[in-house]
């Protein structure tokens, strides 16, 4: 195939990975349009945390393509990032800078004009306009994951990838999130989140990726699932004696 | 190219922003290579010749040996938030963290530098505050970032990185240590520009030809 059709704002084919003798994703294959909300699903060790760091470009696949609104991320490396933002487990902060600076220096890497006005604007999108001169190393894991958040919105991306991003935040945080979701429903951009809270997942998601041994075990708009159909799906997992890769 | 100078700015400024919070690197790498200065200073007997005849090899040595210390702790600093990941998921080309993150490691250890040579002038009353030894220095801290830059992200993962580093550089930097020590001799001893030039042109070769390997190396290392 030598030309991506640019309506698909994701489109992961036939992604292979393994880490030494271990197949962690076997021929991954789904799609999503703009404007999706899709969540992927899966148990510990299921290959989750390791789409979302081939999706972010953080590591190479050993086989397939990805494409980001027809970008390919491994010829357009640099374009595909500049429509994607993530936050995945780490926060990724300086934790001996303040919030501002480290939002300052993505934002100076990301080649962005009016920075002060783009950082009060996402704090405020995720609640950390307080915290904004505090160094990160003081604030709590909740504030970070925010910041981090913050840091991923700062240059608008269509794509939002999203790894577990409620672990660690208060119900509070939660709903800021929800909010952000809404937001990039309404707009028209893209989240792929994963996430071990079924029922959130089913509530704000619009499709469901399921992952089981490596495999696309089940794909599906989420108005057709429910907790059990997931957890059934979940239970074709091989037994793995890892964590969560 | 502008926006590639803005790029590299940002991450060298970062990284001395975090060194004049933390001040690591900087008194680390000083405090080791003035240490190896007082103990030659009492091991050899410092007379003039003995001073001309083993200073540029003392000097160089012990900048190169801290200098390590220093490589190491400022990719440490990348591993301890995963920030490193950080800069990976900007639009920008890799080879740009690479320069940034040298440009960083040049900057603490010509900071040290500024902070080791003149108490060396002092301890072993040789005249190397002259505009040859700038230009030497220069080249030659060039290349240290160069090459501490990519060994220090190619150790990063190892468990024993901090025996890594020194096995890795130290070997790889030894004809850039033979151009500064030899030229170094030659201001002390008052020699002739051609005399200097030829080792300063060895340096200058080694800079280039390593920061273009290393910049594409350390895509690799990054992306695998």
């Amino acid at each position: 195939m030598t030309k991506q059709d640019p309506l698909f704002a994701l489109k992961v084919q036939d992604v292979v990975k393994s880490f030494a003798e271990v197949m962690v994703l076997r021929r991954i294959k789904f799609s999503l349009q703009p404007g999706e909300v899709a969540v992927v699903l899966g148990a510990n060790g299921a290959g989750k945390s390791t789409l979302l760091r081939i999706l972010a470009m953080l590591t190479q696949p050993d086989s397939g393509n990805i494409y980001i609104y027809g970008k390919d991320t491994t010829k357009n490396g640099p374009e595909a990032r500049a429509l994607t933002g993530s936050v995945l487990h780490s926060p990724m902060l300086y934790a001996d800078m303040s919030v501002r600076e480290n939002l300052t220096l993505f934002a100076e890497l990301y080649r962005l004009k009016n920075i002060n006005i783009l950082i009060e604007k996402n704090a405020v999108k995720v609640g950390i306009q307080s915290k904004l001169d505090h160094r990160v190393r003081t604030l709590s894991h909740g504030f970070q994951k925010r910041a981090a958040l913050a840091r991923a919105l700062m240059h608008e991306p269509q794509l939002l990838l999203l790894d577990e991003p409620e672990s660690g935040l208060d119900s509070r945080s939660v709903s800021h999130l929800d909010n952000i979701v809404e937001e990039y429903r309404s707009s028209g951009r893209t989240i792929l989140m994963t996430t071990h809270i079924i029922e959130h997942a089913l509530e704000i998601s619009d499709k469901a990726i399921v992952i089981t041994d490596g495999h696309v075990h089940l794909e599906s708009t989420t108005t057709c699932l429910n907790k059990s159909n997931i957890l059934s799906a979940y239970s074709h997992a091989l037994p793995k004696t890892s964590g969560d890769l | 190219m502008r926006e590639s100078l803005a790029v590299i700015w940002a991450i060298g400024r970062k990284d001395l922003l975090l060194e004049t919070r933390n001040k690591d690197i900087i008194v680390a790498v000083s405090a080791f290579a003035l240490l190896v200065l007082m103990v030659f200073t009492f091991a050899i007997d410092i007379n003039q010749v003995n001073a001309k005849l083993t200073g540029p090899g003392i000097l160089w040595a012990s900048i190169a040996f801290a200098g390590v210390t220093g490589l190491n702790r400022a990719f440490a600093l990348e591993l301890e938030g995963n920030t490193l990941e950080a800069l990976m998921l900007a639009p920008i080309s890799r080879d740009l963290i690479y320069v940034g993150k040298m440009f960083g490691n040049f900057l603490f250890l010509t900071a040290s530098q500024i902070i080791v040579v003149p108490i060396f002038a002092v301890l072993f009353n040789l005249a190397v505050l002259r505009w040859e030894m700038l230009i030497i220095s220069l080249l030659t801290t060039i290349g240290f970032s160069a090459i501490g830059t990519l060994f220090a992200a190619m150790s990063m993962r190892v468990r024993a990185r901090e025996v890594m580093l020194p096995l890795l550089f130290l070997p790889v930097v030894t004809p850039l240590i033979m151009a500064a020590v030899e030229s170094t001799s030659h201001v002390v001893n008052d020699g002739s520009w051609p005399e200097i030039a030829q080792w300063i042109q060895l340096a200058l070769a080694f800079d280039i030809a390593f920061i273009v390997i290393s910049a594409f190396i350390f895509q690799q290392i990054l992306e695998d």
